[in-house]
């Protein structure tokens, strides 16, 4: 029998302060009655001596400093987990929306999970294929990585997250053990929508988790929204043995929702005013991604940022940048010649990929090619300045053929249908036809033997 | 009894207790009933301020701290190479044994294997003056490196017995020590050092030797003297850990020390894998016989991040006392100041630049005035390079770590992003790097590779930066405009680029090249420059010379003369040669 405390001692924006308190646990939650009827929840963020400070995840509109009871529950922040969770939808704390019912399972989790030793991790090796030529041939994604995609607003980054999903995983081939956890976090309401209507229509509906925290949702509960995702994650995966693909959206607020808390928690900014631990505290959402020995299951993540005012040096896509394996940049100026999807290949990265392509994982050239294919868009970008300021006429034939090697690479090879399914060959091959448009001692990244094999093969 | 404290405030990873408590600064302690390990930072007449290592979630206030007596320290002896640690010296291999894929919360476990037997040899006598640092036995600890147990530094006196040789344990006591003032200390293999202090040594030399690398445009144009430090300060993607990686793999240090300080698990993960597989090329051992790895991945606590920086100095400046050469990967240590000011911030310090307390600079200074090469204490040499990589804040070398860095280091590998951009590894940057040990070792070099070899190098960097003023002009007005001996540089420079500071970690010959191949490449390339030029000058257009595919076959001598045959060079030479004649022919 736990004891209620009466009333609070001070509420300031997202926070609440009560005094009194015996035997409160850091990072415990506790429960609010708000009037007699209006629950809440919230979290203990600092103790000293007997006085709490609670973050309150519904926001504290409603509440005064007498209308409060407040109950410790005693226990960190936990959620019930059981393979039905497949197919449900839930709110940004885990509470289910879709008028179902609550999960009843014996199995509670704490969501801020623990991190994985790296002893125990098994490095990911793994191939993904997305059927999008800029991914699969330049930035591969591998099972149990994180790849975020960094983009701004107004561009297609839910599209492409969208058609990565259904083509990595749904498309031929795709697996029993397969699903995916989506988390949204203070996203608009025609966002989650349209990434529900996707599943559904691709089939996929009883294989996605959804945890929608909304726009109009309480601010705190944002925080909570991807750790509860994750940890539905890990155990979908390292439990149950799935292969998961966690799609979360929008880091951007998640960050901004920590910014608010903290400067109301009266905390000592850092870079434009977000908390000084916001590098260890996306570390810990990102972290979270892996492959564990001796388990089945992995979690790869496709995070999404946008980037305020398309700055990729902004806090949020920097401190991500340094965590992820990589990242996925979409470009306003691709969108705006109609390309889609806009991927600028030049910033985009992947970490893991040098260790999942060639001989054995997908063919033996796709290595040079793939640097090839860079270092030859690296000298478009010289030569489309050089157009500028002389003209095009006055460029050398050199140069005129980079440019339209530019272009048909950015038309062609970036350039695909939102349904297109492209083939890891398909893809490759592709690459080739471009590079042969360059005269061979141009192409100095491909040892001569591959270029002996492919660059003077003719097209059937 | 050891003191104890109460809790009274808790705020994420900083704890405060009430009152005066009588714990030291620095001192260890252990948190609450699960035992967390903190550290005590800050001290007042009312309150006690901790640092916790581990999670702090679940404690209440009214729980008990114990302080240790001991600062936090680390346990030094055999077994900690081929090994990996957490920030506070944990094995995790071991905390994987007791808590399974997740690493939880107050597992208590030995730092070093505390049941192996080592097979010991005493080098001591019985009878012998000892001082600090004097080595009592030799242990052969991997297959490659020999240990050598020392007298701790603070002690001295006379041995009053001595084991035989044979197999101990590092709890067993191998020597009995008696002091001037009478007390007896048991010594054993291994010894305990307290993280934040510099182990003492006898002097400091001045660099004279260069921990060679393999990677031609660290070798050849910035040099890193051993006993040096350096800072690979890049953005995201431009490759700070590939280069660490590179350099861990392949320089002639004896013993490595990788730090991943807040990097990702992943990676770790694969070093582990990696070293585990590789072959170092001078002993023909693995190269874990040689490494030891403190990973504190960026999800693991920020305290204890803090401190892996300590740690992974201190193991280093062990084993540079056996009188062996040691290298340290810190990658990255702005996660280590993001930590400090991670810190400061809860701690309510005024903060200084972007937010980091104002202590930044002395603890970065004071962190690089580790390295050097020393005369220790027992009379041998040793050397604690260090390879410190920077993570600026959207790769903007202006903000306050890179600049602070750049202060206490005498080396500076700048990665560029256009670089990396368009794959050209390694990224380091020809224009805004630098190496200050490059006269101290310029005797080395004369007596080691060759009297000519300085003149080629400045040579090479006039030329790059000749291109870089040329490329200036060529983004205004082209190319083609050019005079033929500024096609020439251009055309050089290109060569350079591609066949000289590009280096291709996959490739099998690429990927560590000797610095006598080195030598020879860049003797080859200047040779082209130098016949080029003749022509040039007597007045041979660019287009004529670029007929032949001389230029772009010199660009591929890395891939095609094998580092064990450089005979080959000489063929080159006369093709060079044979180019100049038969332009000479074909324009007479």
């Amino acid at each position: 029998m736990s004891i209620e405390y009466l009333g609070l001692s001070e509420i300031n924006g997202p926070l609440a302060v009560l005094e009194g308190v015996r035997d409160a646990s850091f990072e415990e939650i506790v429960e609010f009655t708000v009037n007699g009827g209006e629950k809440k929840l919230g979290r203990i963020v600092a103790i000293y001596d007997d006085k709490a400070i609670i973050q309150v995840f519904e926001g504290t509109d409603n509440m005064s400093l007498v209308n409060t009871h407040t109950r410790l529950t005693g226990r960190p922040m936990e959620i019930a987990l059981s393979p039905d969770i497949l197919g449900r939808t839930f709110n940004g704390i885990g509470k289910p929306i879709d008028g179902l019912g609550n999960i009843s399972s014996n199995i509670m989790r704490n969501i801020n999970g623990l991190p994985l030793n790296p002893v125990t991790r098994e490095y990911p090796r793994n191939f993904i294929q997305t059927g999008i030529s800029a991914i699969d041939g330049l930035t591969t994604l591998i099972r149990g990585q994180k790849l975020p995609i960094f983009s701004g607003n107004g561009l297609p980054h839910d599209k492409l997250a969208a058609q990565i999903v259904r083509q990595a995983s749904l498309g031929s081939g795709s697996d029993e053990k397969f699903a995916i956890v989506f988390a949204a976090m203070g996203v608009k309401y025609d966002v989650a929508e349209f990434f529900r209507r996707t599943f559904e229509e691709s089939g996929a509906g009883d294989h996605v988790v959804m945890f929608l925290n909304l726009a109009n949702d309480p601010v705190v509960e944002r925080l909570i929204t991807p750790k509860v995702a994750l940890t539905a994650a890990e155990y979908l995966a390292f439990e149950c043995g799935m292969h998961i693909l966690v799609i979360l959206t929008d880091i951007t607020a998640f960050a901004e929702a920590m910014r608010e808390v903290s400067s109301s928690k009266g905390e000592i900014p850092s870079r434009k005013g977000y908390p000084g631990y916001l590098y260890s505290e996306l570390a810990t959402l990102y972290e979270r991604a892996g492959i564990v020995k001796g388990v089945d299951g992995s979690v790869t993540q496709i995070p999404i940022l946008t980037m305020p005012n398309d700055d990729i040096t902004h806090p949020i896509p920097d401190l991500t940048g340094y965590i992820t394996e990589g990242q996925v940049v979409l470009e306003r100026s691709l969108h705006g010649k109609g390309i889609y999807p806009p991927i600028n290949v030049l910033p985009s990265l992947s970490r893991l990929m040098k260790d999942g392509i060639g001989e054995g994982y997908t063919r033996k050239d796709h290595q040079d090619v793939a640097n090839q294919l860079f270092a030859c868009y690296a000298k478009v970008g010289d030569a489309r300045a050089l157009a500028s300021v002389i003209g095009e006429d006055e460029l050398s034939a050199l140069d005129k053929k980079y440019l339209e090697f530019g272009t048909a690479f950015e038309h062609h090879f970036v350039g695909q249908g939102d349904t297109e399914n492209r083939s890891i060959t398909d893809t490759l091959e592709l690459g080739w036809k471009l590079l042969r448009m360059l005269p061979r001692e141009e192409l100095d990244r491909i040892n001569t033997k591959i270029l002996d094999e492919w660059y003077d093969k003719i097209e059937e | 009894m050891s003191k104890t404290g109460i809790i009274y405030g808790i705020n994420g990873p900083v704890i405060y207790l009430k009152g005066n408590t009588g714990f030291e600064m620095s001192e260890m302690v252990y948190v609450g009933e699960e035992r967390l390990v903190g550290e005590v930072i800050r001290l007042t007449r009312d309150t006690t301020t901790i640092q916790c290592f581990e999670e702090t979630t679940g404690l209440k206030p009214g729980e008990t701290v114990e302080a240790t007596g001991d600062a936090v320290s680390v346990l030094l002896g055999p077994g900690i190479l081929h090994n990996i640690f957490d920030g506070i010296e944990r094995p995790l291999s071991e905390i994987a044994l007791r808590s399974g894929k997740y690493i939880s919360r107050g597992v208590s476990v030995d730092s070093l294997d505390t049941e192996k037997k080592w097979k010991t040899h005493m080098v001591i006598r019985e009878g012998e003056l000892v001082t600090g640092g004097t080595i009592i036995a030799e242990v052969p600890e991997t297959a490659t490196i020999v240990h050598k147990s020392m007298v701790p530094p603070t002690l001295s006196g006379r041995i009053v017995s001595v084991v035989a040789d044979g197999e101990y344990t590092i709890k067993d006591t191998v020597a009995v020590l008696e002091q001037k003032d009478g007390t007896q200390v048991e010594l054993k293999l291994a010894q305990k050092w307290p993280i934040r202090i510099p182990r003492p040594t006898d002097k400091r030399f001045p660099a004279s030797t260069p921990l060679i690398t393999g990677q031609r445009i660290l070798d050849t144009l910035f040099p890193l003297a051993k006993g040096g430090t350096a800072a690979i300060p890049g953005g995201f993607g431009t490759g700070k850990t590939m280069t660490q990686h590179q350099i861990a793999k392949w320089s002639d240090a004896d013993i490595i020390i990788y730090i991943g300080c807040g990097e990702r698990g992943n990676e770790m993960t694969q070093v582990l894998e990696e070293f585990g597989e590789l072959t170092d090329p001078r002993t023909g051992q693995l190269l874990m016989e040689r490494t030891a790895l403190i990973a504190n991945t960026s999800n693991m606590p920020v305290a204890a991040r803090e401190a892996s920086i300590y740690t992974g100095v201190t193991l280093a400046e062990y084993y540079r006392d056996m009188g062996y050469d040691v290298a340290i990967m810190a990658d990255s240590t702005s996660r280590w100041a993001e930590a400090l000011r991670e810190l400061s911030g809860r701690l309510e310090e005024m903060p200084a630049e972007e937010g980091f307390p104002a202590y930044l600079a002395s603890r970065l200074s004071a962190f690089y005035e580790r390295a050097g090469h020393m005369q220790n204490l027992n009379g041998t040499q040793g050397s604690v390079s260090i390879i410190g990589a920077v993570s600026p804040q959207g790769g903007d070398f202006s903000e306050p770590v890179t600049q602070n860095t750049k202060r206490f280091v005498r080396c500076f590998w700048g990665l560029d992003k256009s670089l990396a951009y368009a794959r050209h590894y390694p990224a380091i940057h020809w224009l805004t790097s630098y190496s200050e040990y490059m006269e101290d070792l310029a005797p080395w070099y004369k007596n080691h590779v060759s009297a000519r070899f300085l003149d080629d190098r400045n040579q090479l960097v006039t030329l790059l930066n000749t291109e870089s003023s040329l490329l200036e002009i060529v983004k205004l007005i082209g190319a083609d405009v050019l005079p033929d001996d500024q096609k020439l540089v251009l055309e050089i420079a290109r060569v350079i680029r591609l066949g000289f500071l590009q280096q291709n970690a996959f490739h099998p010959d690429d990927t560590c090249v000797p610095m006598e191949k080195q030598f020879k490449m860049m003797e080859t390339i200047l040779h082209l420059y130098r016949k080029s030029r003749e022509l040039v000058t007597m007045g041979h257009p660019m287009s004529v010379l670029k007929e032949d595919t001389i230029f772009d076959r010199i660009v591929t001598i890395k891939y095609d003369v094998p580092n064990d045959k450089l005979e080959m060079f000489d063929e080159y030479d006369k093709a060079i040669d044979k180019f100049y004649d038969d332009v000479l022919a074909r324009n007479a």
